[in-house]
């Protein structure tokens, strides 16, 4: 391989390298977002919760699954809205390895949630039966 | 980062570089470690979360959530939570700008705004504790204690954290250390608000429609 192919021996590309550098401060000089964005997110997030507390307190769904079906999500979009506006998360923040670590938490999430529930939804069902089980709500 | 060369076999010389350890600057690395700490965090959450669902529905014949929750005192506890989120952003811009008094004034806003919320928690928590309903009544109540109470803890030692920082902002202005430490904390408080939309639609909203 020839020297000249490799950007690193370059007097132009050593600038970059030092700038590299910089580039790597790690967070310290990381956006935090502007008055505007935070205000955004602030009246997304307040008009998210509005929405589903008045569905709730008022019963505006006839029919509760769809009322749960709603309530999550608005639940999804806010804390989608807060990721963004309030902890400034985008794919490029630290290399990509803060959305690495999330996408990898958000299933382990998904797993203990969905795994817990699955597993135990006939918790109830397979118990010994008990002598006054009649009397038990 | 320093140039090697050696030659092959066939005689051809070969470059290459042994590339140093760039040098991080104090403290490099601790936004990324502290957002680590955090996604652990949310684990810790998922796992009550799960807890949750799965004992949320065994009343052991005491009351459930449409006896006992009052929405209008946790849609007020909501918005503590998010005027305290918004706050601390405009905190966190204060502190770009390097105005250190109008930030510890939108810091002990936030601190405020912390504080209206746990003392409304506490407040549910010992009117709940007095209608008999306590953390001992019923799996759906040691499930309910145990995930609020730990988003309580935590925002408890945010509020713990905010005091500190403030008094280290007071001591030494806004250097380098404390303007990291602060966003970590910003980090910290705004995690703790997307927990609380969790608990707000999982455990109160949901729980209303059960």
């Amino acid at each position: 391989m020839s020297d000249n192919t490799n950007p690193h021996t370059s007097s132009v590309a050593h600038g970059d390298g030092s700038a590299h550098g910089e580039d790597h401060a790690h967070g310290d000089t990381a956006s935090h977002g502007t008055r505007g964005s935070y205000l955004k997110g602030f009246f997304l997030s307040a008009f998210l919760t509005a929405v589903p507390f008045w569905a709730v307190m008022t019963g505006a769904f006839k029919d509760p699954s769809t009322a749960v079906l709603v309530v999550m999500l608005f639940a999804v979009i806010q804390i989608v809205v807060h990721m963004i506006y309030f902890l400034h998360m985008t794919t490029k923040s630290e290399g990509g390895w803060t959305m690495m670590a999330l996408i990898f938490t958000i299933i382990l999430v998904v797993i203990t949630l969905a795994g817990s529930i699955w597993v135990m939804f006939h918790l109830n069902s397979n118990m010994m039966p008990m002598a006054n089980m009649a009397d038990m709500g | 980062m320093s140039a090697q060369t050696i030659k092959q076999d066939d005689g051809t010389p070969v470059s290459f570089y042994v590339e140093d350890e760039h040098d991080h600057p104090e403290g490099g690395s601790t936004m990324l470690g502290f957002w680590m700490y955090l996604m652990s965090d949310c684990l810790i959450f998922a796992v009550l979360f799960a807890t949750y669902g799965v004992l949320g529905n065994s009343y052991a014949g005491g009351p459930g959530p449409r006896e006992l929750f009052e929405l209008p005192l946790v849609a007020v506890n909501t918005a503590m939570l998010l005027f305290s989120s918004i706050t601390y952003g405009f905190a966190m811009l204060a502190m770009d700008e390097g105005k250190v008094r109008t930030m510890q004034a939108w810091l002990v806003m936030t601190g405020l705004f912390g504080l209206a919320f746990l003392s409304i928690e506490l407040y549910e928590f010992s009117t709940l504790i007095h209608e008999g309903a306590g953390p001992t009544r019923s799996a759906f109540l040691s499930s309910f204690f145990v995930l609020v109470g730990t988003h309580g803890l935590h925002v408890t030692m945010g509020l713990v954290w905010l005091v500190t920082l403030m008094v280290q902002v007071g001591r030494h202005g806004l250097i380098a250390a404390n303007k990291r430490r602060l966003l970590c904390l910003s980090m910290f408080w705004h995690f703790l608000d997307v927990i609380w939309i969790g608990v707000f639609t999982f455990v109160y909203l949901m729980g209303m429609l059960r």
